[in-house]
């Protein structure tokens, strides 16, 4: 007997008793849909931060004023009243260290600013001419201050989107004067849209002027509180970060016992550190969707097994008439397969579509990835062997006699 | 043992009208012996006995005598536990499962007392379904299901479900399954014992329609004297021996008593 009518034969069965077919794929398609919902949740958000880091440059370094101890009592923060950190102390660093390409001082301050009879509270970073280049991230219209707009603490400003969007719709801002703590500043540019970064803050309410103007006119201050420093290279990180902590504590005077009054931050590490947990996330959201896949699995063996007591008679009359035992046991292991392969599929459908709702409902980016889908018909497929055959080898095992007896 | 041999050979001298045709059940020396924990079953005790071409043999006898047993042998469905059973020459006891199961699907109609359709299954699929084992396409399953359909009066039937058909009804549609693949024998296990008188008649009159008509071997089990006169040759077991082997003399016509049936009187004797 051929393979297609021992399909056909099991099909049959199959739709003889809908509704127990149905309940017994329900385990699966749970099973199946969780699995693809939640690693794409899982790999979503993987995504969406190896996206982000990949913006910011792998080849950043972030100094900041402070320490982080590893209590994280201190954690480096970089207020203004930290003053360990100084714009020498940049200067040098650009000077000594060989894996350093660029470097700029950085301050912020918060600040209120007013357009004709508009106001905004965002804040103003002071950065050099160098910062659209170490952040990758480039100015959209008008221009970024030079180093004579630095060397001369000049009160010129670029804008961020949302600074935009919110005081000068439907104006040109390059060239207009804006009010920041009762100073007049000119609008020189405007930076390039940015969006949310993984915390779902604006990346594009803020403002920028040469750091010098920042400290001088604004803060009253001579620190800085952090310095954003390009490697050469994305491999040259480490020991950027390296260099760069044997200079800063040469220069403090720090003795072999004393902690950093600063601290270093490698974009790499970071990226390494966000990956690893993703991975282990999504991993972890998997294996439970995993469990529920075996458990759908082993609801359909109970069901076959109970399917194979229960048709008894039916596998009587198969075999009288002609049935091999082969052909039993195919038509019941068909059964299995089908019900775990077709569960799987609607469970695919549903998981993608949970995997499209879940950001419109959740906010949670997700990525529905071609492996986790073939991996669950593969799973399901195999999970449909794996409970059907004991079932099947049993059916097939009946006697026919006693299997035409059977009430 | 002797007494068997003997048995047998008497029927044969008996049967003259069939001597010229082909042997197609030779039973010898049949024993059947079933083991449950340490009791042991004799159930048949040295049974020979040869069925020709054409015969219609009724097998009779008290419960437990062993009828069913001998049926199940003779159908392929059990093995003796001793003894030679040839089924059209070919020697059964050597022959694998599978073999068994096939000389089940191409050579022998099975019909039981209590029916054994699929249920939730159209009657054209039940009938279908010894084609299917046997690989037939779809298009001449369909022919020949609607076919034997017609053949046992049940024309018009063929998409109801076992439960949507009465007892006769469904005895018809396990008769057309175990003609659909042309076997040359079919066994019939009390095939009225769940029947009224004028159904049993109604299923007998299709057997000797078959019988005489096509020249298909038939034996079936019976409780029933006046079922076993329309048969043309009645073997009486006792204690898994055959007891008894005669020829029936005035033969019942089936056919006849349905057509003189008296309609208005009702059905059910007793
Ligand atoms: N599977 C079995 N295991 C043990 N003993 C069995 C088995 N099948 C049948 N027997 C025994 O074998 C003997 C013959 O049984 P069988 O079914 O052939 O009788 P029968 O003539 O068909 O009876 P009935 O008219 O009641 O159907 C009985 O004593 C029965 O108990
Ligand atoms: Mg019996």
């Amino acid at each position: 007997m051929n393979f297609l009518i021992t399909f056909k034969v099991a099909f049959r069965a199959l739709a003889r008793n809908k509704m127990r077919s149905a309940l017994t794929m329900l385990g699966i398609i749970i099973g199946v849909a969780a699995v693809i919902a939640m690693v794409s949740v899982g790999q979503g958000a993987q995504a969406s931060i190896q996206d982000q880091i990949a913006s910011m440059g792998t080849n950043m370094l972030m100094v900041g004023a402070g320490s982080m101890n590893m209590g994280g009592v201190r954690s480096g923060t970089g207020t203004t009243n930290t003053n360990t950190l100084t714009v020498d102390d940049i200067e040098a660093i650009k000077r000594e260290c060989p894996s350093v390409a660029m470097a700029t001082p950085s301050v912020r301050a918060g600040s209120q600013i007013i357009f004709g009879n508009q106001n905004w509270n965002t804040s103003l970073q002071g950065v050099n001419e160098e910062w659209p280049k170490i952040r990758k991230w480039l100015v959209q219209s008008g221009e970024f201050f030079n180093e004579s707009d630095i060397r001369t603490a000049n009160r010129v400003v670029v804008l961020g989107q949302t600074i935009v969007d919110n005081l000068f719709p439907g104006v040109d801002p390059v060239g207009q004067t804006i009010r920041v703590r009762e100073l007049p500043f000119r609008v020189i540019g405007v930076m390039a849209k940015r969006g949310q970064d993984s915390g779902g803050r604006d990346q594009d309410d803020i403002m920028f002027a040469p750091y010098t103007t920042v400290q001088k006119k604004l803060l009253s201050i001579t620190h800085i509180q952090f310095s954003y420093i390009s490697a050469i290279s994305p491999a040259a990180t480490y020991t950027a970060e390296q260099q760069i902590t044997d200079l800063l504590r040469q220069r403090h005077k720090l003795g072999p016992n004393q902690e950093n009054d600063f601290f270093v931050r490698n974009m790499t590490d970071v990226a390494e550190t966000a990956d690893e947990t993703n991975r282990i996330m999504t991993i972890l959201l998997g294996s439970i969707a995993s469990v529920s896949l075996m458990v759908g699995g082993i609801g359909i063996m109970n069901i076959m097994l109970v399917s194979v007591t229960e048709r008894t008679r039916e596998i009587g009359i198969r075999m009288a008439i002609g049935a091999r035992s082969s052909a039993v046991r195919t038509q019941f292991l068909i059964e299995s397969i089908v019900l775990s392969v077709f569960g799987g599929f609607l469970g695919i459908l549903i998981g993608v579509l949970l995997s499209v709702l879940i950001p419109k409902l959740l906010g949670w980016p997700t990525l529905v990835s071609i492996t986790s889908i073939v991996g669950s018909v593969l799973f399901s497929a195999a999970v449909g062997i794996f409970f059907g055959y004991y079932p099947a080898r049993k059916a097939a095992g009946l006697d026919p006699i006693e299997a035409l007896r059977y009430e | 043992m002797n007494n068997a041999t003997l048995t047998a050979d008497a029927a044969e001298t008996k049967t003259t009208d069939s001597q010229l045709a082909r042997p197609v059940i030779v039973l010898d020396h049949i024993h059947k012996i079933y083991r449950m924990g340490d009791v042991e079953v004799h159930a048949l005790r040295g049974i020979s006995l040869t069925i020709r071409e054409g015969e219609f043999v009724a097998i009779m006898g008290a419960s437990g005598s062993g009828k069913s047993t001998t049926m199940n042998i003779i159908g392929c469905l059990d093995r003796p536990s001793r003894g030679l059973y040839t089924l059209d020459g070919v020697d059964v006891s050597q022959m694998s499962k599978d073999e068994r199961a096939d000389i089940r699907n191409r050579k022998i109609g099975f019909v039981f007392q209590g029916f054994n359709l699929l249920s939730r299954t159209s009657a054209t699929e039940n009938v279908e379904l010894p084609m299917l084992y046997a690989g037939l396409p779809a298009p001449e399953r369909q022919a020949r299901a609607s076919k034997a359909l017609k053949a046992v009066g049940l024309a018009g039937r063929e998409q109801n479900h076992p439960n949507q058909l009465s007892g006769g009804q469904q005895q018809r549609v396990a008769i057309a399954r175990a003609l659909v693949n042309q076997p040359s024998l079919i066994l019939a296990d009390e095939p009225t014992g769940n029947l009224d008188s004028r159904t049993s008649v109604e299923v007998m009159e299709i057997f000797q329609r078959l019988n005489d008509e096509q020249g298909i071997t038939l034996v079936l089990v019976t409780h029933e004297n006046d079922i076993a006169e329309y048969a043309k040759r009645v073997i009486v077991f006792k204690d898994g021996k055959i007891n008894r082997d005669y020829p029936i003399t005035e033969r019942r016509s089936a056919a006849e008593e349905l057509r003189n049936w008296p309609t208005a009187v009702e059905d059910d004797d007793d």
